[in-house]
């Protein structure tokens, strides 16, 4: 199927703004009369509020107001529950705990904020923060995922008798049968830990109430402007017609930017509304380490049964996920891990018991990858365990496994993050593989490099791991395509923008449809007052999602065009062409008419319209797929490690990504290389170290290391396309893909690496230290 | 994160600079780059009442050649003006080496070489540096002025010999004597992030190959740059053989730095790095000494 | 030591050049310097990431030298001159730093970009003909969190590229 704009490498519309410094974030907003916020936050994190004394802050010169939680009085109330649990699994337990506005009379967590000072500046609302003074009682902190479910445990909620947040069982087939008749069964133990986000830009809300027009304005850097808009007019008792919610550019979301109703978002629009002056916060780097969302905590007690030629009879894991203080996301990061720790290969016997558990720490809501690098790494490593065991090619033991590719679509049976039976819809899994190999030179590498390099002394390995991502999630999403009397299109939709390039390739859709070139279509998002249906930017779903849902108005609007055009040029439509902005005959160059001129026609001032006329060239259109399309990828490394000093230098990196119909190559390989670099970081570099008393260690960038342009390498990326049945593009979502399979990857290379040691890593993060103790460790023995 | 409030002079003079230290004393921190001081006052980890800023005096920053031999350099001098410098280069080829090793391109810009080793950290390349050289720092006070060997500035975490109304002013450090070879090695965890471990070692070999002497300064393995004299001492009179070289660093890693564990390495960790740098630097050092005629 | 005086706090006359423009105004000595950039001086292009000096997103150009804005308190840049993104180029006539970035998709969320752009302009002045593990060094202190950098390396290489031919053509 050839393509005009889908699928080309076309440079990005928004660009030329970002480079000038004329781009939008929510502090570049500017309003008269603007006052700033800052907050107390906790230093203890778990501790009884006793007292709050904000008299001095609230005589300082330039402060306005200072706001506790008894000041809100009936206004207090926590968040509204985001994402309930699967009503269609049996067997779930899940009690609910939201995250409040202002600590009421619990610390929770370091960091939640128990006052807000409102004041003429930044630094003056942050000198007026020390004068309050503070009477907590600290208590015992919960911090270890298995202390906190033993009894006797301090408890993260008073109200409940455990720190048990959520239980959900579910199985597939029958694995204690399996069990029985493997000739291989392993049992280990992994232990991942937690990483944050840390996009470039901080968190931030700007929040106007204007009292004669009663309407309110937000600013937020959020990846979901219409459930907050929706939210906040529930919760500040207006319509939501009377609430509009702006998500300028985002600098980064990564997922945190996804979690709704975090405290400050609750509590600054209502300051607007009582001060009515307008409010601005913003956050800075310490506070996003302890305010923000994190994620990736669970401990897994796995154990596989295989057979002995290497196929996977069957696969238990119990677990424990830390959701931190709160649970307002549900369980949708250990729905994820639970349905990828199949990984794509052919299981059909498989249980998965998850308990949720409540922590003194920062809440935990998804991160690039959500709970999918977590289900990965644990069918990876046992695969790669299996195969040592039982003597096969660590290639070979997978290739055994995969699904074929007649076997799509193909059911798990499990319950997915969508509350969907999980169904992977179609893939080609094994050539994705081999191209894979084919790209890092695996088979040369390890039968002749290899050996070679290691009788020099030196310690090189080599990992490749394959993946499933699953994406494209419902509910649904919407756009209104609109052609203007200047020929232009513009186009409006809910997801908003934190750097994937929608303003490209959906204008790409576009353009494929209306014959129009890519800079002529204006996409404007995250902005409830153009377009106020839809979820948000999350699971690697824009553009399958929002793309199609552009796709289907854009369609329809091509077919408005094409029968009024067919009318003015009285030419049936099926001699029509759509090119250059203009409606033209084939083979007739001069009998034409641009899509200006015919806007214009469609919208008449004068004169009489038919009946069941729609005015101008326009339709909104949504899409809501059926389940979320299952993407495919394999990444491989090779990599060096001196063994003295235990450093790490990465000598080749690629990646082979399966998303079907890839809508702009070149914002593709940009997701990829950006998606590695955070895989990357939760690999070797990232890891929030919190103490036995919840304090984070490193909340500043200077301890929190982030991969920067030294420690990554250069990837190579390729690409295969099994399109996918469940749209009409074909597309598969890509975001997360980069991060997905790294940690994996990592712990099989530097295994590798050190093959004569026999090392075995269970966990993730790794770091120098860690592979240093390991060895040790080791050598112990 | 912004700043505690705080009262600001900007001397165009030393002796104006000295004289609101000696006005405010504690009350009052100096600024030069900024780069130390101004994250921890962002933080609010440090509130100074006055900064005394030192960027408008000009005749502070300089790179000179010694009349005695070796270089004299303003204590403002900018880290990019020393990495950039050819008589540096062509005299010190060891801090020439260690210029890049210091944070970011950004950080060397504004950070100098006088800030850099007032502040001691114990993770400084130049601390590290000038204490193998055998450098020597100039200070000034309201009361005049003294001369203070690098081995001898530095007393504990943060902490030198400077008294509050008093200015490192100039940093002179020597060239290195004939057959002397030098080694600065470092592990991070990112290439530009403080040393887990670091070592500066500078061996000067004898006409038959022999080393006749050598000084081996550890940075980030202790609450100050640690130089290794015994190891230092059980290499004098020896030729550089493996052994020999490894029992130096052996004695150095385990008696002679005192390294702390955080949360990116153990002392164990940097004790064990600490042993391999040292045999490793040492052994480049000799090669370049014999290199030297 | 936080103070609760009622006395005002002591205001600086600034004047600095900023993009070419001389402004004045009286500001307190804490006052960042990228904190004057962006919300008094209405350039918003400058980007503030960590305040600590680490990120690299709010690099600015103090006398021609990339600095890291939140760590120069905007009274320090009294008589200086600094050179924010807005100097570089606009919307309609792109710096060639600008262009090679937008030709090789160096850009993506686009907060990290200006404090990377007015390093790499520092970067090429000092080195026209760069390979790629020198720009990596180069850019070791500005993070990204979107690209992986590659692109951005690309964009350099082709900025380096494209200046290096702009100058031997002849001027016309």
């Amino acid at each position: 199927m050839t393509t005009t704009f889908i699928g080309k490498r076309v440079l990005r519309n928004e660009d030329a703004r970002l480079l000038t410094g004329q781009a939008q974030f929510v502090d570049d907003v500017e309003i008269p009369g603007l006052l700033h916020a800052a907050f107390l936050r906790s230093d203890h994190a778990h501790a009884r509020l006793l007292g709050l004394d904000v008299s001095a802050a609230r005589q300082r010169p330039g402060v306005v107001a200072v706001f506790t939680a008894e000041d809100m009085g009936d206004d207090w109330q926590p968040g509204p529950p985001l994402v309930s649990p699967p009503p269609t699994a049996k067997d779930v337990l899940f009690y609910s705990r939201r995250q409040v506005p202002l600590v009421k009379d619990k610390v929770r967590h370091a960091g939640e904020a128990m006052a807000v000072v409102i004041a003429e500046s930044r630094y003056i609302a942050e000198d007026a923060v020390e004068d309050i003074v503070v009477d907590l009682e600290p208590l015992e902190a919960v911090v270890d995922l298995e202390k906190a479910l033993k009894p006797g445990s301090p408890l993260v909620h008073d109200d409940l008798e455990s720190n048990l947040a959520a239980h959900l069982f579910q199985k597939k087939g029958d694995y204690e049968a399996a069990r029985r008749q493997a000739d291989l069964v392993l049992q280990r133990r992994i232990i991942i830990d937690r990483g944050a986000a840390a996009a470039m830009e901080n968190r931030g809300i700007v929040a106007e109430w204007d009292e004669k027009t009663q309407h309110l304005t937000v600013w937020d850097t959020t990846q979901a402007p219409i459930p907050i808009r929706n939210g906040l007019a529930a919760r500040l008792g207006l319509s939501e017609n009377q609430v509009r919610v702006i998500a300028p550019f985002i600098g980064g979301g990564f997922g945190p930017k996804m979690m709704m109703f975090y405290p400050e978002e609750m509590l600054i629009p209502w300051v607007a509304m009582k001060l009515k002056r307008p409010i601005k916060w913003i956050e800075d780097r310490r506070e996003n380490f302890y305010a923000t969302t994190q994620e990736r905590g669970q401990i897994h007690d796995v154990e596989i049964a295989l057979s002995r030629d290497g196929h996977v009879l069957g696969l238990k894991d119990v677990f424990l996920h830390d959701t931190g203080a709160y649970d307002p996301y549900g369980l949708t990061i250990p729905l994820n891990t639970q349905c990828h720790a199949m990984g794509g290969y052919d299981i059909k016997n498989f249980t998965t018991e998850v308990s949720v558990v409540f922590t003194n720490k920062t809440l935990v809501t998804p991160v690039r990858g959500a709970g999918r690098p977590q289900g990965i790494y644990i069918i990876e490593r046992l695969l790669d365990i299996a195969s040592k065991e039982l003597g096969i090619d660590p290639v070979e033991i997978r290739k055994r496994n995969l699904i074929p590719p007649d076997a799509f679509p193909y059911e798990h049976g499990i319950i997915d993050q969508a509350f969907a039976p999980l169904i992977l819809d179609s893939g080609n899994y094994w050539p994705v593989l081999q191209k894979a190999m084919e790209m890092i030179g695996y088979e040369k590498f390890v039968r002749e490099e290899q050996p070679r390099l290691r009788k020099e002394g030196r310690c090189v390995g080599i990992g490749i791991t394959p993946f499933i991502e699953s994406t494209g999630v419902g509910p649904y999403e919407g756009a209104r395509v609109t052609v203007e009397a200047s020929g232009k299109i513009y186009v409006a939709t809910g997801v908003g923008t934190q750097g994937q390039g929608h303003f490209t390739s959906f204008a790409q859709v576009v353009a494929e449809q209306l014959g129009v070139a890519v800079s002529d279509v204006r996409i404007v998002s995250g902005d409830t007052a153009e377009f106020h249906w839809g979820t948000g930017t999350f699971a690697s779903r824009g553009a399958v999602v929002a793309g199609n849902a552009i796709h289907a108005a854009a369609s329809i609007v091509r077919r408005k065009v094409l029968e009024l055009a067919s009318k003015k040029l009285q030419t049936p439509q099926d001699e029509l062409e759509l090119e250059g902005g203009m409606v033209r005959v084939a083979d007739i160059p001069d009998k034409s008419i641009s899509l200006g001129e015919l806007a214009s026609l469609a919208n008449p001032l004068r004169g009489a319209v038919e009946p069941g006329t729609e005015p101008g060239l326009e339709a909104t259109a949504y899409f809501g797929p059926q389940y979320g399309a299952t993407a495919f990828g394999t990444h491989a490394m090779i990599l060096e490690i001196d063994p003295e000093t235990m450093m790490i230098e990465i000598k080749r990196y690629v990646t082979v990504e399966d998303c079907g119909t890839v809508l702009n190559p070149l914002i593709l390989e940009g997701q990829i290389h950006g998606g590695v670099s955070l895989g990357i970081g939760n690999a070797y570099y990232e890891k929030l170290h919190f103490d036995e008393s919840g304090q984070l260690l490193n909340a500043s960038f200077a301890d929190y290391l982030i991969p920067s342009s030294t420690e990554m390498p250069r990837i190579e990326v390729g690409h295969m396309e099994t399109r996918s049945p469940l749209n009409e593009l074909g597309t598969k979502g890509v975001g997360e893909a980069g991060t997905i399979p790294v940690p994996a990857l990592f712990s099989q290379a530097v295994e590798n690496a050190l093959a004569d040691r026999e090392l075995e890593i269970l966990e993730s993060p790794l770091s120098p230290n860690r592979l240093y103790e390991l060895l040790s460790r080791k050598e112990a023995r | 994160m912004k700043p505690a409030p705080f009262d600001y002079r900007a001397p165009t003079t030393v002796e104006e600079a000295l004289s609101h230290l000696a006005e405010h004393g504690y009350d009052a921190k100096v600024l030069a780059g900024g780069q130390s001081l101004i994250p921890m006052m962002n933080f609010r980890l440090v509130q100074p009442a006055m900064l005394v800023d030192l960027n408008n005096i000009p005749d502070l920053a300089y790179i000179h050649a010694d009349e005695k031999g070796g270089l004299r350099l303003g204590a403002l001098t900018r880290h990019h003006q020393v990495e950039v410098d050819p008589l540096v280069a062509a005299q010190i080829p060891l801090l020439h080496e260690a210029m890049p090793k210091i944070g970011y391109p950004q950080i060397r810009s504004r950070g100098t070489l006088g800030g850099s080793i007032s502040h001691a950290d114990p993770s400084a390349e130049l601390a590290a540096v000038s204490v193998a050289l055998n450098g020597r720092f100039r200070l000034r006070s309201p009361k005049g002025e003294r001369w203070v060997p690098a081995q001898d500035f530095f007393v504990g975490l943060f902490s030198t010999v400077l008294e509050p109304d008093e200015l490192l002013v100039e940093v002179a450090l020597p060239t290195l004597p004939a057959r002397t070879g030098w080694s600065i090695l470092e592990v991070a965890r990112r290439r530009h992030d403080f040393a887990l471990v670091g070592v500066v070692a500078v061996v000067t070999l004898d006409g038959k190959g022999v080393c006749q002497q050598a000084r081996m300064v550890f940075l980030s393995a202790g609450d100050r740059p640690m130089m290794a004299h015994r190891a230092a001492d059980l290499l004098a009179g020896q030729a550089p053989t493996p052994e020999a070289l490894r029992a130096a660093a052996e004695l150095a890693a385990s008696d002679e730095i005192d390294p702390s564990s955080d949360i990116h390495a153990t002392a164990e960790f940097r004790r064990h790095l600490a042993k391999v740098l040292a045999r490793r630097a040492l052994d480049q050092a000799c090669r370049r000494a014999a290199e030297k005629k | 030591m936080a103070t609760t005086e009622t006395t005002m706090p002591k205001l600086f006359e600034l004047a600095v050049t900023v993009n070419g423009t001389c402004h004045e105004q009286a500001v307190e000595p804490r006052t960042l310097l990228s904190d004057f950039l962006r919300h008094d001086l209405g350039l918003t292009g400058t980007h503030v990431g960590c305040e600590h000096g680490v990120c690299g997103a709010c690099t600015v150009l103090l006398d021609e030298e990339p600095v890291r804005s939140c760590l120069v308190f905007a009274v320090q840049a009294h008589g200086h001159t600094v050179t924010t993104v807005e100097g570089l180029g606009v919307i309609d006539q792109l710096h060639p730093v600008q262009e090679a970035f937008r030709q090789a998709h160096g850009v993506q969320c686009g907060f990290c970009t200006p404090g990377i752009l007015t390093t790499v302009v520092a970067f090429l002045a000092e080195n026209p003909d760069p390979g790629e593990e020198e720009i990596r060094e180069a850019l070791s202190g500005n993070l990204c969190r979107c690209t992986g950098y590659q692109h951005i390396v690309d964009a350099v290489r082709l900025a380096a590229q494209n200046m290096k031919t702009a100058h031997e053509q002849p001027a016309r």
